[in-house]
């Protein structure tokens, strides 16, 4: 049996009289590949909330890596997400005064120690060594949302967690982001991704569909997960 | 890290933070003018206030209890009681001496006038000799320059004060002038005691007091008249002296009630008590007393310059708050999305505080050290403009002006730090 790295057990988020998640339970293993898709106002995002510790569930509990974390403080949860989960975000969200490097040694920093060579080598795994002294206004779209997953990478974190990373790029950085997921993942990474394109949902190899806060589908795509990876990275 | 985003931060929002130091200037520069004003103007003050005459006299104490038991001011037991005039000079070597600026001698006396010429002009009258004009060496080497002229400034003279050495004039009040029509430049004698001298009337003063009604004349002569050499009636003296407090008025009552800790900040203060308490260590039967109305008078003016002073440091300072605090929220709502994106990547509240903090401290710092300086240019236009002279500057006025600025903006920046501890970073991120 597969090591649990996540669990959610009979989540729900509730605010005033509505219901953001229901009932929902979730378990995903070390080095799984997921991707959370559903339309708007499914709970896809207060699910990534609560999964990457930014949130608490109303009630329910989330065990990540062994540990209960629903019923932690703000600080103990900032420590969790600092020490085991990588976000990358939609928007890219890069300090703009900040160098690609230094962006990435900002995440070395609130962890433990920056190291500007450790920075580097995470730059160069997603191909962006050259642009490292470049601020972000210098740096394409899809240049930021590398740099965005060298910052989410660079203190090793249990799972890599992204809101809709493909969603600002175009298709042929879509493609190479996706491409950096699949060496992530064959390197054992744990990734989670929440996406509207249902593309990007189908390289994963495992899907789970939300619709008004419900899970009402998981899927698994490891039959087909090779092919869809082939048609989209490049 | 740290320090390249917090001046990578400070260059990025130059304008902000300029606005936020100028600010700041405004406000340090006005406390410090304020402060050091405020420290430098009890004695400027004091000297403005010499202009109403001496606020400590001293008498002999037999004179000063009927004066208190049955509000004597001559006769017998008041008259007849003499202080040395060989002691007068002792009033230096107190501790307070420093604060010590003008004090004479005063001998009251009486003679027979009588004016060539004008028999009706004849008569008793009263005479006071003192010092007008006096330059000693003491015997510490310090020069002293005193005299009544200092201690009357008041008085209009037509003619001439007599001088130092002018054992030859006199001056007379404007009532005895006027009554005996007698005009600067005429000859006057006077006797007693079977001495006869002519002088010369070399001005007539007005006091708007009882001494219009007698003659000035060189303490001296006055003796010789009397035949009272080395005698004098009293002494008046115009010190420099600190608004009383409870402490000083306890120690008015009776110093022997004091502890010895409040007898020795009692002694080293110059409340007007304690300086009286040691003119009486020095004068041989001297009782020395304030002259309540002008040292309450400077006490209470000096007290509201001081507290106009402070009225206006604190309310400076709140503005300079209020200034900040609307600064500092509006850079950190701007700047929401970089720090909840910090709060993401693993930032606890304390550390984006202490971020925010000392990149407001620095420019605080920045300009606290400009408004300090400014400062100090506007405390000496102040002290040229009002008082005429430099003020001194205080060095533990920067000390009170860094806390004073480190609490401003600590303040100013409460508001902006409970928005920061409340800031959710997945409100920002999701661009909510």
């Amino acid at each position: 049996m597969a090591d649990k790295i996540l669990e959610l057990k009979n989540i729900s988020k509730i605010y005033g009289s509505l219901k953001a998640l229901a009932d929902i339970n979730l378990s995903v293993n070390k080095g799984d590949w997921l991707s959370i898709m559903g339309p708007s106002g499914s709970g896809k995002t207060t699910m990534i909330n609560i999964i990457g510790c930014m949130d608490t569930p109303s009630t329910g509990s989330v065990i990540l890596d062994g540990v209960d974390i629903s019923k932690e403080n703000s600080a103990s949860l900032t420590r969790i997400r600092r020490d085991k989960i990588g976000l990358i975000f939609q928007q890219f969200h890069l300090i703009s005064y900040l160098t690609a490097v230094e962006n990435v040694m900002l995440a070395q920093y609130y962890h433990s120690m920056p190291d500007e060579q450790e920075a580097m080598e995470a730059l160069a795994k997603v191909g962006l060594k050259d642009r490292a002294h470049h601020l972000p206004a210098q740096l394409s779209g899809g240049e930021q949302q590398r740099v965005c997953i060298a910052r989410a990478l660079i203190n090793s974190p249990q799972i890599l967690l992204g809101d809709e990373p493909t969603g600002n790029l175009d298709e042929e950085n879509e493609g190479i982001v996706v491409d950096i997921f699949r060496r992530l993942h064959d390197e054992g990474v744990t990734i989670i991704i929440v996406t509207h394109d249902p593309e990007v949902g189908d390289v994963a190899r495992r899907k789970i569909i939300l619709e008004h806060g419900r899970l009402i589908d998981d899927i698994d795509q490891s039959a087909t997960f090779g092919e869809a990876l082939k048609l989209k990275s490049k | 890290m740290f320090w390249r985003m917090i001046f990578k931060t400070l260059a990025r929002q130059k304008s902000k933070m300029l606005m936020i130091a100028f600010t700041v200037i405004l406000g340090v520069s006005l406390s410090t003018a304020m402060m050091n004003v405020m420290l430098g103007v009890g004695d400027k003050v004091n000297r403005e206030l010499k202009v109403y005459g001496a606020n400590i006299t001293v008498r002999h104490k037999d004179a000063a209890l009927m004066s208190d038991l049955y509000g004597l001011t001559e006769g017998l037991g008041v008259n007849d009681k003499f202080l040395y005039e060989e002691d007068i000079f002792k009033l230096k070597t107190i501790f307070w001496g420093f604060n010590i600026l003008d004090f004479v001698p005063m001998l009251d006396g009486h003679a027979i006038l009588s004016v060539k010429g004008r028999p009706g002009a004849a008569g008793d009258v009263s005479l006071f000799g003192t010092w007008t004009e006096k330059h000693a060496v003491l015997s510490t080497g310090e020069e002293l320059a005193t005299g009544l002229k200092s201690l009357r400034t008041w008085w209009e003279v037509e003619g001439d004060w007599i001088g130092e050495d002018d054992n030859n004039s006199v001056m007379i009040g404007k009532i005895l002038a006027s009554k005996n029509k007698i005009h600067v430049g005429d000859a006057i004698t006077l006797s007693n005691n079977g001495i006869v001298k002519n002088y010369i009337v070399k001005g007539i003063f007005n006091d708007g007091g009882n001494s219009d009604e007698k003659i000035l004349m060189n303490l001296s002569e006055v003796q010789k008249l009397m035949n009272l050499s080395g005698k004098i009636s009293s002494i008046e003296v115009s010190a420099l002296t600190t608004p009383d407090n409870d402490l000083a008025r306890k120690a008015a009552q009776d110093p022997k009630s004091l502890s010895p800790d409040e007898y020795e900040t009692w002694y080293c203060t110059a409340y007007v008590s304690a300086i009286c308490h040691q003119i009486q260590e020095v004068i041989r039967d001297g009782v020395a007393k304030p002259v309540r109305q002008v040292a309450e008078s400077e006490g209470t003016i000096l007290n509201k310059t001081t507290l106009l002073m402070i009225l206006i440091t604190i309310l400076s300072s709140i503005g300079s708050a209020l200034a900040i605090s609307n600064l500092i929220t509006a850079s950190v709502i701007e700047r929401s999305q970089e720090l909840g994106l910090l709060k993401a990547l693993g930032a606890y509240n304390w550390q984006i505080v202490l971020l925010v903090l000392l990149e407001v401290m620095i420019t605080g710092l920045f300009g606290g050290v400009i408004g300090y300086f400014l400062g100090i240019g506007f405390a000496q236009i102040i002290g040229q403009t009002v008082f005429g002279s430099y003020i001194e500057i205080a060095k533990m006025v920067i000390l009170i002006v860094a806390v004073i600025l480190f609490f401003v903006t600590l303040l100013g920046s409460v508001p902006a730090i409970r928005y920061l501890t409340a800031l959710k970073p997945t409100e920002v991120l999701h661009g909510k």
